[in-house]
């Protein structure tokens, strides 16, 4: 058994300026290449403009972003859906995928809401966030953690997490957490609206 | 394998529709406070490897881009490859001794570092100039040819007809920089033979730069942003940290935290809603670009009708605010006062209700920001550059600062003097580049028209004086250009095509061979510029192919002072060489070699500036401590700009002319009818007063092209560094911003390839239809690399500078590259 019972995440939405240093350094770090992408940042955009007689504008406009990896879920659709048993909830509670059974059929990709599963176009098969297990066990943190330059992301003991900042996650254009119970733990964006209740739109859909 | 092609072609389905797909289910999103992350700084593991694994070592470097930010990067070296970034590991979330966490930029270095398109051999071109035709040469063949014709042209023409370009792809390191011009390697080796013709300014900030010489007296920073801390108010001009100067150490994090620490409010005037408007502030001003001056003059409107203004500062510290503190000389109804009221030239009384037709900012809006502005201090008001890189860029840039001077809050702690924020300098002696005897100096922005017209150009043309650049020294002086420009150096630059403004012309220009006889580019990537040159002279990479230093200069990173050490994680690859070794064999060639070296190598050189550095600041380690501690930090303090001045104005004169600050200007009364410029839609005008110049809203070309195109600074790139990275090009592509309003009425849509033009030129990129750009204006992000179609010759690139003039601007003689109509259409 690992160090954690369940390891999760904890974003600041607040804090981030959708700078992408979390998904670069993830990159770096695993040498992935284009269109591989483990953590991701969706903007979220919405707002008004109006124009007056005068020409004069007023606008109510407002974004945020989130920064996104796997979220190692308590409910892992991924793993309910892998037809070979390649993708396994397993040390940590760390959902990770076994190359060597991955099939590479794609329906974890399809079944997963937050986009967490990249196939590898190298060795046809699926690859996915392994929350830096290798820096994990020799406690360091995670590549994108250590990274963000606004000090947004951090991680820890679910359990803990919550207890500390409260159990947030349901946040537009996330979908609503009871889906699969997401190990995330968000600090909101002044502006965040909840799932299912946007008024905005996902603004940069070729970015994740 | 039908289970594997079968779900190869659902993967076409978009992937990214999930987010809206799966987010049906009613959640409970609760706007709780936002307790600080009890983060962790290093890793407990770090010690004593600082991160590395079994069988790497980690070397220390930084970031050498010109975003003003200065990061160090960890490199993991494996079997002499740099296989992994690690971030600092040093310091806290203190405001004085924050992490200095690299952001996305320099988080890809490695993709610069091993980039297919480094430049690996010397080359001299053998097809036309631009054509891309190359033979490798021997370093031997190169350094002779250059040094051959530099002693030809120093005979034939003079030494001030060797150009050193303007160029920022290496900056902050001690040896290795290529900016401020006359400060580097290439500056030290023309100096050792009698010097060369440089420039004054630069592409950032040209026009303030010119200005505010006018209004201050000199260049004096603002406030650093940590002494926000102080403010209960701040208001920022087109200023976007969050996405210009995003390191974890720099203006980001200190604007962010500063604001975290005393709650202040932030108002954001930007045409569009930048990362800082979306993270930092509480009202978002959406403006017309290029017309932030009328927004001021509303604003003065409502605060000297309603009497909010700071009579008594401006009584005391300014000249020309109204009739009874004009200059002597000064005619009747000159002040900035009578300009308000409608007493001055043009009769018009500047309302809410006017400028609300230039700026597109409601009446109302600018009677509640004016009042809220004057009555909630301290207020730091402070500047982005970009509201000055307009036809109209001198006054716009003093703007700001004259809304600091109305409701006074010049030289205060939690006040502002209005232009970007400032810092305490380390005392750092770096290396020595000797005195450039040519005293001609031209601006950066007038080199093209000095190929062509450079012989006889005068002060009336912005020649300046080497020995002073200040713009009040000179509005007159008697020196004048003997030489049109013959060669350049281009160093760590891409302003020889890319960033400067019109690139069609610029390139017809250069590709007459008689005029620049020699183009010299020295770069580690074969960029835009580098396809221009007659001889590639290929640079070993700054950041872990040498020995270096490098700093936190002025301005950057609050009140944190630091010095970095840049070693070497491996040779130089391929067969680049340091800057300063290539330099060496030409000033071997020009026999100059003991002059230029003093017979220190690179490695001597960074000794003995860390030596002579050590006396200034003793607790400065040695060159053998600081390559294992890797970064020297120290607490600089809070910068409180003009301080002196606002204790004693008359015992702290500044340097104008009546020692004041001169919201109206003499020297610039003075210039007005003796400078060369376009009088028919240029001005020269001694108070800082909106002026509809060029390709400014209500131009009568916006009937052919209606929209206000600027060139924001990007995330993916810092100006067109690191603009080759797959990484970074993913992370952020290139888009053209366009509101949804205009984009609905061309039939655009989020991703649609589009076509952007004017009559100098087209480029095509897709589209971003956002909410997030105020109507009528589009922004093709600036530094995108130039990429003409081999059928059309229509650049596919994005690039922003073949929509941009190189029309000089009246009295700084520099850029107004964001004016610039346009009109989009799909492709």
């Amino acid at each position: 058994m690992g160090a954690y019972k369940q390891l999760a995440f904890l974003f600041d939405q607040s804090k981030c300026t959708g700078c992408k240093a979390c998904q670069v350094a993830c990159k770096d770090k695993h040498d992935l290449p284009v269109g591989q992408t483990w953590r991701r940042v969706p903007e979220y955009s919405g707002g008004q403009w109006r124009i007056g007689v005068d020409g004069a504008v007023t606008h109510d406009i407002w974004t945020y972003y989130t920064s996104l990896s796997c979220n190692h879920c308590d409910d892992p659709i991924c793993v309910e859906v892998c037809p070979s048993t390649a993708m396994h909830k397993g040390e940590n509670g760390i959902v990770s995928v076994d190359p060597a059974l991955c099939i590479g059929c794609k329906y974890c990709a399809m079944a997963c809401p937050y986009d967490a599963p990249q196939f590898d176009e190298a060795t046809r098969t699926m690859s996915k966030c392994d929350f830096c297990a290798d820096r994990i066990t020799k406690g360091k943190r995670p590549a994108c953690v250590a990274a963000c330059p606004m000090c947004a992301l951090d991680f820890g003991e679910a359990e803990e997490l919550r207890a500390k900042y409260g159990d947030e996650a349901s946040l537009e254009p996330l979908p609503e957490q009871s889906v699969t119970r997401p190990n995330l733990v968000i600090l909101p964006h002044p502006k965040a609206q909840p799932s299912g209740h946007g008024t905005g739109h996902l603004a940069n859909p070729t970015e994740i | 394998m039908t289970s594997t092609s079968e779900p190869d072609t659902l993967s076409l389905t978009p992937s990214r529709r999930k987010f809206l797909a799966w987010s049906g289910a009613i959640g409970a999103a609760g706007m709780v406070g936002l307790p600080g992350c009890t983060l962790q700084y290093s890793d407990p593991a770090d010690a004593p490897l600082g991160g590395a694994e079994e069988g790497e070592r980690i070397v220390w470097n930084a970031c050498l881009v010109n975003c003003g930010s200065r990061c160090p990067v960890r490199m993991a070296v494996r079997d002499g490859r740099v296989i992994r970034i690690e971030p600092d590991n040093t310091g806290d979330d203190d405001l004085g001794n924050q992490q200095i966490r690299a952001c996305v930029r320099g988080r890809s270095i490695r993709q610069r570092m091993y980039s297919p398109e480094r430049l690996k051999k010397p080359l001299k071109r053998v097809g036309k100039r631009g054509e891309g035709k190359w033979e490798e040469i021997s370093w031997d063949e190169a350094t002779t040819i250059v040094a051959d014709k530099i002693k030809e042209l120093i005979s034939k023409y003079g030494n001030e007809s060797i150009y050193h370009n303007y160029g920022t792809g290496v900056i902050g390191a001690a040896v290795a920089r290529s900016w401020p011009p006359g400060n580097t390697a290439v500056a030290r080796l023309m100096n050792c033979v009698g010097g060369f013709l440089n420039h004054y300014n630069d592409y950032s900030a040209g026009n303030i730069e010119a200005a505010v010489d006018f209004h201050y007296g000199a260049w004096m920073g603002n406030n650093s942003n940590d002494d926000t801390v102080n403010s209960k108010l701040v208001v920022m001009f087109g200023n976007n940290p969050h996405e210009t100067r995003m390191s974890g150490g720099g203006e980001m994090f200190v604007t962010q935290k500063a604001k975290q620490l005393s709650g202040h409010k932030v108002i954001v005037v930007d045409p569009r809603f930048s990362d800082t408007a979306m993270n930092l502030a509480d009202e978002w001003v959406a403006i017309r670009p290029g017309t932030d001056l009328a927004f001021v003059a509303g604003m003065a409107h409502v605060m000297i009708s309603e009497g909010l203004h700071d009579q008594e500062f401006l009584d005391k510290y300014c000249s020309g605010f109204d009739e009874e503190h004009l200059p002597e000389n000064a005619p009747p109804g000159s002040s900035y006062r009578s300009y308000i009221e409608g007493k001055g030239e043009d009769g018009i009384e500047k309302t809410p209700e006017w400028a609300a037709k230039i700026t597109g900012v409601p009446a109302n809006d600018i009677r509640r920001l004016a009042r809220e502005i004057a009555m909630t201090k301290p207020c730091n008001i402070n500047q982005g550059w970009g509201i000055q890189r307009h036809s109209n860029g001198e006054s716009q840039a003093r703007a700001p600062m004259l809304l600091s001077n109305l409701i006074g809050q010049v030289g205060i702690p939690g006040g502002g003097n209005g232009e970007r924020e400032g810092a305490n300098p380390l005392p750092l002696v770096l290396f020595p580049t000797l005195e450039n005897p040519v005293r001609p100096t031209i601006s950066f922005y007038m080199w093209t028209k000095a190929i062509t017209d450079g012989k006889g150009m005068t002060y009336r043309d912005g020649v300046r004086d080497s020995l002073d650049t200040n713009s009040n020294s000179n509005v007159v002086n008697d020196v004048v250009l003997g030489s049109n420009i013959k060669m350049i150096w281009n160093y760590g630059s891409n302003a020889l095509i890319n960033q400067h403004g019109d690139i069609n012309h610029t390139i017809e220009l250069l590709s007459d061979e008689s005029k620049v006889e020699m183009i010299v580019v020295i770069d580690n990537q074969m960029t835009v510029s580098a396809r221009y040159a007659d001889i590639v002279l290929p640079d070993a990479m700054a950041s872990g192919e040498t020995i270096d230093l490098a700093w936190q200069s002025a301005a950057t990173a609050g009140n944190l002072g630091y010095l970095i050490f840049c070693d070497k994680a491996h040779e130089p690859l391929y067969d680049s060489k340091p800057v300063y070794e290539m330099l060496t064999e030409i000033a071997d060639k020009l026999g100059v070699r003991e002059k230029f070296t003093e017979g220190r190598t690179q490695e001597d050189w960074v000794r003995w500036m860390l030596d002579e550095t050590r006396k200034k600041i003793p607790d400065l380690p040695s060159f053998e401590e600081l390559r294992a501690k890797g970064i020297y930090r120290q607490n600089v303090g809070p910068y409180i700009s003009m301080a002196k001045f606002r204790e004693d104005p008359v015992a702290n004169p500044l340097e104008t002319p009546s020692g004041k600050i001169e919201i109206y200007s003499s020297n610039l009364a003075r210039m007005r009818d003796d400078w060369n410029y376009d009088q028919g839609s240029q001005w020269i005008d001694p108070l800082p007063v909106y002026r509809q110049t060029r390709e400014l809203p209500g131009d009568a070309l916006q009937l052919r092209y209606p929209l206000q195109c600027i060139g924001h600074h990007y995330k993916q790139r810092t100006h067109s560094s690191y603009g080759n990275s797959p990484w970074l090009k993913e992370a952020h592509p290139q888009l053209v911003w366009i509101n949804k309003i205009d984009a609905d009425a061309r039939g655009i849509a989020t991703n649609d390839q589009v076509r952007v033009f004017n009559d100098r030129g087209a480029t095509e990129l897709p589209a971003f239809v956002t909410e997030r750009i105020a109507p009528g204006v589009v922004s093709v992000p600036q530094g995108a690399w130039y990429a003409p179609s081999a059928s059309d010759g229509v650049d596919k690139g994005g690039c922003v500078n073949v929509l941009t003039s190189q029309q000089l601007n009246a009295y700084s003689k520099g850029n107004g590259q964001h004016s610039a109509l346009v009109q989009v259409e799909k492709v």
